[in-house]
């Protein structure tokens, strides 16, 4: 395999979405890197950024250029050894400017599949649609004669599914970024029966060079991260539906996603995290993994009902979040929907009464943002956990039992053959969600 | 050399010291400018000394506004200050971030030609226009441009960066270190006395943890971390260099001045490396002039506000002085004689790691900083001046050790 004729030729699909523009990005820092290498004077690298809408293609670019000069402002120190031959290239705004030419000249947008037909290497991160998927990858596979590899971005869908489905012959592989790609340290990989080494090879080569995390999944719908997301969801809608048969569904929501920020020490609660993944991307990845789970039922017609309601999260172009349980004022959550009423009920009208209910907090508590770089973080959370496990008001009693239902699901996780060891699983959680510790630990034991 | 005429300073004015450690900072709202600073800075000098009238010439100091603000000829704030400045002579001086101990000269030597007997000096710098990277890029024109292309992204941490990772060589890195790191400690505590001070509200609990942190070389350069460095500020600062008869004419009494005893200017050649990366010469031969003139030695130094652009220049400028030898300097700071309640308490509002460094005024800041100091009115900040031990030193370096100008004070 050689590393550097692969990225001669390279497809993003998908890239103008959320994904995909953070996975060209990568992308096109690396082959700006190669580029520039003194070796590699001479070749020609090509970047299609291929997406069906025109107009987001034009926005990306923008947005591109604005990512490559953060980027390349935060790597000045570096970019100045890269251009350290060009006598012309004097002070660093020289070389921020040079290097942004540089990488964007390399990226070509495309609303049409077709300019993939003559890429060696192709990145995937279109709709989270098993028969779409399939379907664009046969047809590339069918006109590329080159024998490209994929690589798919599918949070969910199998590997072996899709390989087998579009006729690969083993030249797939899961590389499941975490959003957004640029920021999140984490990268999942997940390999199909068939996958040929090489192509992992090349991969951990990718992430190595991007400064990322490899973590390896085995090829089971969900995988790591959503396998354990999508059931730590489910149990937080299940005790919030729970919650709501004594009191008004508007502060179940608001007790459970306190309970998984607050108590468990996490970014941000359960329900602000489906918001900012999307109920319908959440509905939809439970949909793929439905099939292929057989003890368990994932599925929440809570999220249904929202789906239903057209209450569905997300994101906006720009990154901002839209509303969905929880509504948002710059990035705060201010209300929470009332699926009955058809409204938001604002979080100041109720948040005293339902935290008079689930009780004081447990002194030791800290917030998440004060723990999770925090170098005494094991002992802060032992003397914490410590004092939650002696407590009986609701809320610790709540928090309690969805920290062992978070430990549970990942120790699943490992038994079930979807991660390799517990060590894969914190790993995920700590870098893909940012949690400020593993979900399988001895805190409550 | 003797002066001919006594030369006193008086109405002394800071402004805040704007930047990253400032509460009401915020990098992406729009701040006020240049004329802002010199308006401010300007306006507080001429109410202490009886208003514009008394004023017979000015000076405005300041390093690079053509580039941070692009804005020149600076003279012309002058008059933007009070309208009865009009038609007065004034100049800018530039010497890098020297440039506000130039500006002091030039109103030295006005008074002693005895063409003035009142100058307004300013010193300013907005330099918070622009995101670090490209500050870099500005402040290295202190060096020789030719320079540049081979230089560090961060020019100047580059410099002294060299010259810290020297230090560590011949003198042992982890006593050095120490050293470095406790220079910081003691620039924060005594930011934290001065309302001014960039670092006022610094409420870290374990400074001398954070002045040890490990440099990172991928991001930043080998041998210093951030807080080794001095500030990006925006910022000014005033004083008004008077003769006997300007004292007089201004209604302030000498006990509420200090006089100039002594001073030393010196120039290396920029297109020159230093001779020993260990040793700052050109402070040391700026140095030696201003005591000579004074007639005094360092044991009567009472206070010294030096150009400590980053912690290690300023274990260089104790030795530069001499109150250490060449190599002791780490002890010196580390046995505490440097602190506030120490021997000789150097930069006692800060300095450029805690106070501040709006460049083209620093020179006139650490002038004001001495007359509070010497006067009793440096409140909460004020230190211990021994009646036997009554002077006041400061060291302003444009470049790396290139532009120095260092003067010797005593009350008034």
């Amino acid at each position: 395999m050689d590393y550097v004729e692969k990225f001669e030729n390279v497809s993003v699909l998908g890239a103008a979405g959320k994904m995909g523009s953070g996975i060209l990005m990568l992308t096109a820092f690396e082959m700006a890197d190669l580029s520039l290498k003194p070796e590699n004077k001479g070749k020609t690298f090509t970047l299609h950024a291929i997406d069906v809408s025109q107009e987001a293609l034009s926005g990306l670019l923008k947005n591109i250029k604005s990512q490559v000069l953060k980027n390349a402002e935060k790597n000045i120190v570096q970019l100045r050894k890269v251009y350290a031959n060009r006598a012309d290239l004097i002070e660093n705004i020289d070389v921020i400017n040079q290097y942004i030419g540089d990488v964007l000249k390399l990226i070509v947008p495309h609303t049409h599949i077709e300019a993939s037909y003559k890429s060696t290497l192709i990145f995937e991160a279109i709709k989270e649609d098993p028969d779409l998927k399939v379907k664009v990858f046969k047809k590339i596979n069918e006109i590329n004669t080159l024998k490209p590899w994929f690589f798919t971005n599918t949070s969910s869908i199998p590997i072996s599914y899709i390989d087998k489905e579009a006729k690969l012959e083993g030249r797939i592989l899961g590389v499941h970024f975490y959003n957004p790609p640029a920021v999140q340290k984490l990268v999942e990989v997940i390999k199909s029966e068939n996958t040929k080494p090489e192509l992992h090879e090349f991969a951990s080569m990718l992430i190595k060079n991007l400064r990322k995390i490899e973590v390896p999944s085995y090829d089971k719908a969900g995988f790591i991260g959503n396998g354990h997301f999508m059931r730590d969801a489910l149990y937080g809608m299940e005790q919030a539906t729970k919650l709501s048969t004594e009191m008004p569904f508007v502060e179940a929501i608001y007790d459970i996603n306190k309970i998984t920020q607050d108590y468990l020490i996490r970014p941000m609660g359960i329900f602000q995290l489906i918001d900012y993944v999307g109920i319908d991307v959440c509905q939809y990845i439970m949909k793929v993994m439905k099939p292929y789970v057989k003890d368990e039922n994932i599925h929440s017609p809570l999220l249904d009902k929202f789906i239903e309601l057209g209450v569905k999260g997300g994101q906006n172009a720009d990154g901002s979040q839209k509303d969905g349980f929880l509504k948002y004022e710059k990035g705060k959550p201010v209300a929470i929907y009332d699926p009955a009423q058809k409204q938001y009920v604002a979080i100041s009208d109720i948040s005293a009464k339902c935290e008079q209910k689930l009780g004081a907090m447990p002194a030791t508590v800290k917030p998440w943002k004060v723990v999770v770089g925090n170098p005494a973080k094991d002992e802060i959370l032992k003397k914490y956990f410590a004092e939650l496990k002696t407590m009986d008001t609701i809320g610790a009693n709540l928090a309690k039992n969805y920290a062992k239902r978070s430990k549970e699901i990942g120790v699943k996780l490992v038994s079930n053959k979807v991660a390799y060891c517990d060590k894969d699983v914190n790993t995920v959680l700590l870098t893909g969600f940012f949690h400020a510790y593993g979900p399988i630990n001895d805190y409550l034991n | 050399m003797k002066l001919r005429r006594k030369i006193y300073m008086v109405g002394g004015y800071n402004t805040i010291s704007m930047g990253t450690g400032r509460k009401e900072f915020n990098p992406k709202i729009e701040r006020p400018g240049l004329e802002y600073y010199i308006k401010e800075a300007g306006q507080g000098t001429l109410k202490q000394i009886g208003g514009a009238k008394n004023v017979d010439e000015g000076v405005i100091a300041n390093f690079m506004a053509a580039r941070f603000n692009y804005q020149g000829n600076l003279a012309g704030f002058m008059p933007y200050i009070d309208e009865g400045l009009t038609y007065k002579p004034c100049s800018r001086v530039e010497g890098a971030c020297g440039s506000g101990a130039l500006g002091l000269m030039s109103g030295i030597r006005s008074v002693l030609a005895e063409t003035a007997d009142v100058v307004l000096v300013i010193g300013t710098e907005v330099q918070n226009t622009v995101k670090a990277v490209y500050c870099a890029d500005i402040l290295a024109g202190a060096g020789w441009f030719k320079e540049r292309k081979e230089g560090h992204a961060y020019f100047f941490p580059g410099k002294f960066s060299d010259r810290a990772g020297h230090y560590y060589e011949k003198f042992g890195k982890e006593k050095t270190r120490k050293a470095m790191a406790k220079w910081y400690v003691n620039a924060i505590e005594n930011a934290r006395l001065c309302p001014t001070a960039q670092e006022y509200s610094n409420t870290t609990k374990d400074l001398m943890a954070v002045g040890m942190m490990e440099p990172s070389p991928r991001s930043f350069v080998d041998n210093l971390n951030v807080f080794d460095c001095s500030k990006v500020s925006d910022g000014a600062s005033a004083i008004a260099i008077v003769s006997e008869e300007g004292l007089k004419r201004c209604g302030i009494d000498k006990k509420d001045a200090i006089e100039v005893i002594g001073f030393g200017q010196a120039e290396n050649d920029i297109t020159k490396p230093p001779k020993e990366l260990t040793k700052l010469d050109t402070t040391t031969a700026a140095v030696k002039k201003a005591f000579e003139m004074a007639n005094i030695t360092k044991e009567q130094i009472a206070t010294v506000e030096c150009h400590d652009c980053f912690t290690i220049t300023g274990i260089l400028a104790v030795e530069a002085i001499g109150f250490a030898e060449h190599g002791k300097g780490p002890d010196f700071v580390l046995e505490g004689n440097t602190s506030r309640t120490g021997k000789v308490p150097f930069n006692t509002t800060g300095g450029l790691v805690g106070w501040g460094h709006p460049t083209g005024a620093t020179g006139v800041h650490q002038a004001v900083t001495i007359l509070e100091q010497l006067t009793g009115k440096a409140g909460e900040a004020q230190i211990n001046i021994p009646a036997d031990r009554p002077y006041g030193l400061t060291i302003n370096m444009g470049g790396d050790d290139k532009t120095l100008v260092s003067i010797v004070y005593k009350r008034g």
